[in-house]
């Protein structure tokens, strides 16, 4: 057993918090610029120079790349042999976070009970903690800053088998057009395929951790992945729904195996600030 | 910005109104407030209930937006646009109170639309995501109401400059559907 202090995953979690709202990824930063150069609609690349220009901003560690500092979205492999001592792991997590969001200045956007107080919390926890346990004696942390603006277009989709690699494309095309320009396109499209509806949502926000444009590494997804983005920016929609040819920067999909009877389908979308970081302990 | 940009003040006059078509770069200098879920929920209770408002609403400009906190020296953290579709179950009566301009990201409904060129107003978007270079644009905040919704409070905000587009105007030109149509392809 290999013993890792919750004093450590504390600090981490703090730390990555901290860095994910203020530097955006180098991957995120490029295909921007990719999209800079080869976009049509004059406004939606004037649009793209404001992010370029945003993201230099935040870079310099006063102003945060967004007023909404996310959702804390954290995902914990956790070796088998691995022991965490000094304290209850969740409690740990949560304190990173109310650290982050206490001395970076970041914006609390938790509310304690959802559907009528909906009071703030105060220090932006709970974070949304995803716990996997793997072999090895590591433990990996990637901690997301996940807007609600793009969160709120999510979408499952029960499919029939029947409906197919077209069915999927078409329900994520519709998905797309409909929100338009609410969850701040250029848009990373996650997406989980198979598994119950659960594990579905689970692996589509899961896979807006691989780096931007990164195809899957099985050819027949990295395909799907490749048709949905072409079609997805067939739609005019453009950065931030003024109109263009840039919808989504990329298409991230997971797939596993489903029951018989079924073919779920989860939609995660990512805001152009994708903002997430990671640490290996 | 560019030289097509045009520098307006807030609140916006109505023969300004007149000039601000869809698809127009603006630079606005002067007061907007900031209101964004929770605090029109508890406006729409004032106005339910015949109360006073926190602020006339006559003439003035709405931005939908809740700021991160300010670090010290720094009059307000990072402040741009939250989704405006969340607002347009209340906005036609706002419309109808007397606000003339509303800033947020995202296209309306077609009763916002229509209360919009009813009411002679005007809806803009600012960049989503672009909330660092938006603070550069605050010059003064203050709390006007409701402090204890924290990032939901309404604020008073002195801008130079704010830079916005042009989405809705007070014709019925809508820059999500002119956009979408220029650059759709098939089908």
């Amino acid at each position: 057993m290999r013993e890792i202090k919750a004093g450590k995953i504390t600090e981490t979690i703090a730390h990555l918090c901290q860095q994910a709202n203020y530097e955006l990824g180098d991957d995120v930063l490029a295909a921007l610029e990719r999209a800079e150069q080869t976009e049509k609609s004059p406004l939606g690349r004037a649009v793209l120079r404001e992010l370029l220009e945003n993201a230099q901003i935040a870079r310099e560690g006063v102003f945060p790349l967004c007023q909404d500092c996310g959702t804390a979205v954290v995902f914990l492999d956790v070796g088998q042999d691995v022991h965490i001592v000094g304290g209850e792991l969740q409690q740990a997590v949560n304190e990173g976070v109310r650290q982050a969001y206490a001395q970076s200045y970041l914006r609390k956007s938790m509310v304690k009970q959802p559907f009528t107080e909906r009071v703030n919390t105060g220090d932006n926890t709970p974070a949304v903690v995803h716990t996997e346990i793997v072999p090895g004696d590591r433990l990996r942390i990637a901690v997301m800053a996940k807007g609600g603006g793009a969160e709120n277009m999510s979408r499952l989709a029960m499919l029939k088998p029947a409906q197919g690699r077209e069915g999927i494309i078409e329900t994520v095309v519709n998905a797309v057009d409909e929100a338009g320009g609410m969850p701040c396109p250029p848009l990373i499209i996650g997406l989980g395929i198979g598994g119950t509806a659960e594990m579905a949502m689970l692996q589509a926000k899961r896979s807006l951790l691989r780096p931007v444009g990164q195809p899957s590494p099985d050819p027949e997804l990295a395909g799907l992945e490749r048709d949905i983005l072409e079609r997805v920016n067939d739609l005019g929609i453009g950065p931030m729904g003024l109109g263009g040819r840039t919808t989504a920067l990329a298409v991230h999909a997971l797939a596993m195996p489903a029951h018989i009877a079924s073919m779920p389908l989860a939609i995660n979308l990512q805001c152009h600030s994708a903002r997430h970081r990671e640490a290996v302990l | 910005m560019e030289e097509d940009t045009l520098h307006i003040n807030s609140p916006i006059e109505p023969d300004i109104i007149d000039k601000l078509t869809a698809g127009t770069r603006v630079l606005i200098s002067g007061i907007i407030y900031t209101a964004r879920d929770a605090a029109h929920k508890r406006i729409i209770d004032s106005l339910d209930r015949a109360e006073g408002l926190p602020f006339d609403l006559a003439g003035q400009t709405i931005y939908y937006a809740g700021p991160s906190p300010a670090r010290p020296g720094q009059v307000i953290g990072s402040v741009g646009p939250t989704t405006s579709s969340r607002m347009d179950v209340f906005t036609p009566r706002l419309l109808a109170a007397g606000l003339r301009a509303m800033i947020g990201k995202g296209n309306r409904s077609a009763a916002v639309r229509a209360a919009i060129v009813q009411c002679h107003g005007v809806y803009l978007v600012a960049v989503g995501g672009a909330a660092a270079l938006i603070a550069r644009s605050i010059k003064q905040v203050d709390v006007v109401a409701y402090d204890d919704l924290g990032p939901e409070a309404i604020r008073r905000l002195t801008v130079e400059n704010f830079p916005a587009i042009v989405a809705n105007d007070a014709f019925g030109g809508d820059l999500f559907e002119q956009g979408k149509a220029e650059y759709r392809r098939g089908r």
